[in-house]
């Protein structure tokens, strides 16, 4: 019995345990300076084991007498999480070498978060939600500081761990109420009783605190105050972690929880979702505009994603989580496409992350502005960019599903968002002249990532690389 | 040839993508490389597209060569040609190789340039071919990037503004009809334009926040296509976007706009509006009306008063669209076809005149009214071509400007009569305004020291005038060269709209009596 439960969770256990091997040892022998080694090994083993996870797994397995689910919807997830957390990793090698940041823990405490956030997408049962998720929160609090000795830095870690504190109390609160008012934790005996008679008061009031705490997690207002100033504080590549891994396994997590626990009474938790969904883009695209720093940019552009992303869950249909998966598995792409070349602007060696500097940029790197450019265009959602087909795909799940005035106001607040990616291309084309112009040092790391993402969104016109069949596939496991 | 349609769609593209990877440095060699292979591509492309003209057969009017294959998330790629299509394939490919021609001074990133115009020839011939929903969006809302680009890079003083203007006010309304695409979708169940136009969309009236809607979904869907096409077309009063982009825009970007953007939104409302929601379109039609009557005369007052060339002629396009719009609400055979007529007339009109005013700017460096004046002792070629278009943007008979404007004019006034008899005021006003622009930059006395040394048209520049002349007398002595072939598919269109709309109406006889 317990064999075959640790058969189920063996890529975590493998992580966890490569973890914290590396972790001794490297604290026993030449501490920072097997960083590197450390970046690109762990890296290596998240590719391997998506790879693993990718190919090995087949049908619904349940672990732990419920607690711990391996099914499609688990491995969709799993694989985008531990493919864009290999790719940051990569990505922040070079930056962080040359800024002397480079701390063998920084590899070793991804590893951790990429094991909370594989918990969490296969959590059955609200205590292994909680352990995934602060085993993910804890870990990202003290990469947010990794900069001890800059004050924003550990501003934003600070920040992160006190809100992000708040709102696991939020969750546990949420889930002591469902466990008074159903009797258990497991996902299989809340839908039980959830879908005997009337969801009572006390049920619901726990289902709002649950899902304020998972707002938190995906940044969706009003719960995403401290998006921006983390994001801004936290070094580049830490920034691009945030921006990717966390929020799939946010979402993937979210809908579990809906889909598991309360799939059967769609109508008490979808005005919610519809709520958020409706603010996130609306402040995303409207706070975005007056941004000058690109992170904060990213910020609030990440914010809106969510809400567009949350359309897919409100409307809690099949067809909705896989147009969900397919959101988010495109959103990491672009964004991992973006941060590569946040990464490699800078003047003098310092990082620049003014927008102002990139005035006539195209002059200077044509290719790799023509690369920032498909991803704008991309991000924003015009056609043909693969970001196009994810909010179409969104949106039919909306108006599918009835909420066609969500849809009304997503495409309202998409045109009010291309605005300021639209910026950042004219900028780029057709600003006029900075006297003091960026240099972009580009590792061919970063270079691959760039151009690599910027080709993706141009050939999803032709070809989605099988997403499209994986997302409905993992759909079909969660809604049945 | 069974994919005809997809090889002339993509010969720009491929050209573009060869030049954008093979072409490199900047010298002047460079330049003249990218300079020829666009000529030669849009060449090709037009000599290739005549080939869709021969085997296009009038009497069939169902949709022709199609080509049919599986694409991403359950949509098809979908192309084909109709009566109503084929011309304006025909328009594009022939006025691009005219565009590069126009652009064979500019300097400043020549390659670029080039590779935006040959995208954008692509994405304009998809959007007259597409016959899937959503392939026709993608063309349509994809051209918006070149042309962001085009104006803003090469674009005057006020680019910035104008590029943003342009492309938001268009994002919003193309957003607005995405989503009633849609909607069509998941009522319809399939993206397919042939079948969409058979599927009978609900018009049963409900309410929405409490207003009720007469002609229920199909009003709606009615209006969020409007939002899109209106914009595009631009109807008065959404289009102040134009004469900014008009204005800002390099002279081929403004021949581009004219000749075969605006003509989008026309044809937006012949392949969506009128066949898939007859009812919401039933419900519209003498707001749509009043809409064209207002932005004739409106549109043409304010064009009088102007005082940049390019802005002048961007009123009278406005004006001129109207027409369009007032003869496909009309929804009579004279009124559509009048409409067709008149938006390929108009491009091939307002294409010359913004030539025109390229040919002027590019000697002088600008276009203000006030600083030109006696042009025709110098320029007496110029003079001639600038009268000759002038007199076809009046409408004049003897040129096509003529033919659109009778015909649309001669269909409404069978449906409304009150809108016609206000809209034909509308060509006493434009022959006010440019009958005196051409008399102020053209006539009167070469006072202005400037001027005098200003030589006449260069061959390249004649070349570039002798196809639109000769198209715009040929189309105005002998207009059945397009009403033939559009004659048999407008018939059919304003039929099956007819019927729809008896069928409509009979069903609702039946639910009030009962």
């Amino acid at each position: 019995m317990i064999q075959a439960d640790l058969t189920i969770i063996l890529p975590e256990i493998i992580l966890a345990i490569y973890a914290m091997v590396a972790l001794i040892g490297a604290v026993y022998t030449t501490k920072d300076a097997l960083a590197p080694v450390l970046v690109w090994t762990t890296a290596g083993l998240m590719a391997l084991l998506s790879f693993w996870i990718a190919t090995n797994g087949d049908g619904t397995n349940v672990a732990f007498n419920g607690m711990f689910v391996d099914d499609g919807f688990a491995r969709f997830a799993k694989v985008a999480i531990l493919l864009s957390a290999a790719a940051v990793l990569v990505m922040s090698q070079d930056y962080m070498s040359r800024r002397d940041l480079l701390r063998f823990e920084f590899p070793l405490l991804v590893a951790l978060a990429a094991v909370g956030m594989m918990m969490m997408v296969s959590a059955g049962d609200l205590m292994s939600l909680y352990m995934g998720l602060e085993l993910q929160s804890l870990a990202l609090y003290v990469v947010a500081a990794l900069r001890r000795d800059s004050a924003k830095s550990t501003e934003a870690g600070l920040k992160y761990f006190v809100l992000g504190a708040l709102s696991s109390g939020l969750l546990l609160y949420g889930a002591s109420l469902v466990y008074g008012f159903t009797g258990t934790t497991l996902f299989s005996g809340i839908i039980q009783t959830v879908q005997v008679g009337d969801v009572s008061v006390g049920l619901l009031f726990g289902l709002i605190f649950l899902i304020s705490g998972l707002a938190f997690k995906v940044s969706a207002v009003p719960f995403h105050m401290w998006t921006p100033d983390v994001y801004e504080g936290s070094p580049t590549p830490i920034t691009a972690f945030f921006a990717t891994a966390p929020k799939v396994a946010a979402m993937a997590l979210f809908a579990r929880l809906m889909h598991d626990a309360f799939g059967g009474v769609v109508k008490d938790w979808q005005q919610v979702i519809v709520l958020l969904s409706v603010l996130s883009m609306l402040l995303g695209a409207v706070a975005a505009i007056g941004q000058r720093d690109i992170k904060r940019l990213m910020a609030y552009s990440s914010i809106a994603h969510m809400g567009y992303a949350l359309i897919g869950l409100a409307a809690g249909t099949e067809l909705g989580i896989k147009s969900m998966l397919m959101y988010l598995a495109i959103y990491v792409t672009m964004n991992i496409g973006t941060f590569a070349f946040i990464l490699m602007m800078e003047r003098d060696g310092k990082p620049v992350t003014d927008i102002d500097a990139l005035r006539q940029y195209s002059k200077r790197d044509p290719g790799k502005a023509l690369a920032v450019l498909i991803l704008m265009f991309s991000l924003a959602g015009v056609p043909p960019m693969l970001g196009f087909f994810a909010k179409f795909g969104v949106w039919q799940a909306g108006v599918s599903a009835g909420l066609t005035g969500l849809v009304i106001v997503s495409a309202i607040s998409s045109v009010i968002g291309a605005f300021y990616y639209l910026r950042i291309v004219f900028y780029m084309y057709f600003g006029a002249e900075n006297e003091d112009p960026i240099e972009t040092r580009s590792s061919p790391v970063l270079w691959v990532a760039l151009m690599g993402s910027a080709a993706v969104m141009l050939i999803g016109v032709f070809y989605q690389f099988g997403i499209e069949g994986a997302a409905a596939a993992a759909a079909a496991t969660l809604v049945n | 040839m069974d994919n005809i349609l997809s090889i002339v769609t993509f010969i720009p593209a491929i050209a573009a993508g060869i030049l954008a990877l093979f072409l490199h440095g900047d010298d002047v060699a460079a330049q003249r490389n990218a300079k020829w292979i666009a000529l030669l591509a849009t060449t090709v492309t037009f000599l290739v597209s005549i080939g869709i003209y021969t085997s296009f057969d009038p009497s069939n009017t169902g949709f022709q060569m199609v080509e049919e294959g599986q694409w991403l998330m359950g949509l098809k790629y979908k192309m084909g040609v109709d009566g109503i299509s084929v011309l304006f394939v025909l328009l594009t490919t022939f006025i691009m190789p005219l565009t590069i021609l126009a652009s064979w001074n500019v300097t400043d990133r020549v390659k670029e340039y080039m590779v935006a115009f040959l995208l954008l020839e692509t994405l304009m011939l998809g959007v007259f071919m597409a016959l899937d929903l959503v392939l026709f969006y993608l063309f349509f809302e994809a051209g918006l990037i070149p042309m962001f680009l085009i104006i803003g890079i090469w674009g005057g003083k006020e680019r910035i503004y104008a590029s943003f203007k342009f492309f938001l006010y268009t994002f919003l309304g193309s957003v607005l009809m995405l989503v009633a695409m849609v909607t069509m979708y998941a009522d319809a169940g399939t993206t397919d334009i042939p079948a969409l136009m058979t599927h009978q969309f609900s018009s049963e009236g409900f309410s929405v926040l409490g207003v009720y809607v007469v002609g229920g979904l199909q009003t709606l869907m009615f209006l969020a296509f409007f939002a899109s096409f209106a914009v595009k077309m631009p109807m008065w009063p959404v289009h102040t976007w134009l004469p900014d982009a008009h204005v800002q825009a390099p002279t081929a970007g403004s021949v581009v706009l004219a000749a075969i953007l605006l003509k989008m939104g026309g044809y937006g409302f012949l392949r969506f509006s009128l066949p898939m929601f007859p009812v919401g379109s039933a419900v519209m039609t003498d707001v749509v009306l009043w809409m064209s009557a207002i932005a004739v005369v409106y549109t043409s007052l304010v064009a009088l008063v102007q005082e940049d060339m390019k802005k002048l002629i961007a009123y009278s396009s406005v004006a001129h669209m109207g027409f369009v719009t007032m003869g496909i609400f009309a929804a009579t055979q004279q009124g559509v076809d009048g409409a067709i007529f008149q938006m390929l007339s108009h491009g091939f009109i307002s294409a010359a005149l913004f030539l025109c005013v390229g040919v002027i700017y590019d000697r002088m460096h600008t276009r203000d009214i006030e600083a030109y004046g006696g042009l025709v002792i110098r320029m007496p070629a110029y003079a001639l071509v600038f009268m000759l278009f002038t007199m076809a943007n009046v409408g004049l008979p003897g040129t096509s400007g003529f033919v659109g404007e009778f015909l649309t004019l001669m269909g409404t006034f069978q449906k409304n009569t009150w809108v016609t008899a206000v809209a034909a005021t509308g060509v006493i006003f434009s022959a006010g305004y440019a009958l005196w622009l051409y008399r102020r930059v053209v006539f009167g006395d070469l006072i202005k020291e400037s001027l005098k040394s200003m030589t006449d048209m260069s061959t390249r520049e004649r070349l570039i005038f002798a196809p639109l002349i000769v198209m715009t007398i040929l189309l105005g002595v002998y207009p059945s060269l397009v009403t033939d072939v559009i004659g048999n598919s407008t018939a059919a269109l304003i039929s099956n709209y007819d019927t729809a709309l008896a069928a409509a109406e009979a069903a609702t006889q039946t639910a009030a009596s009962h």
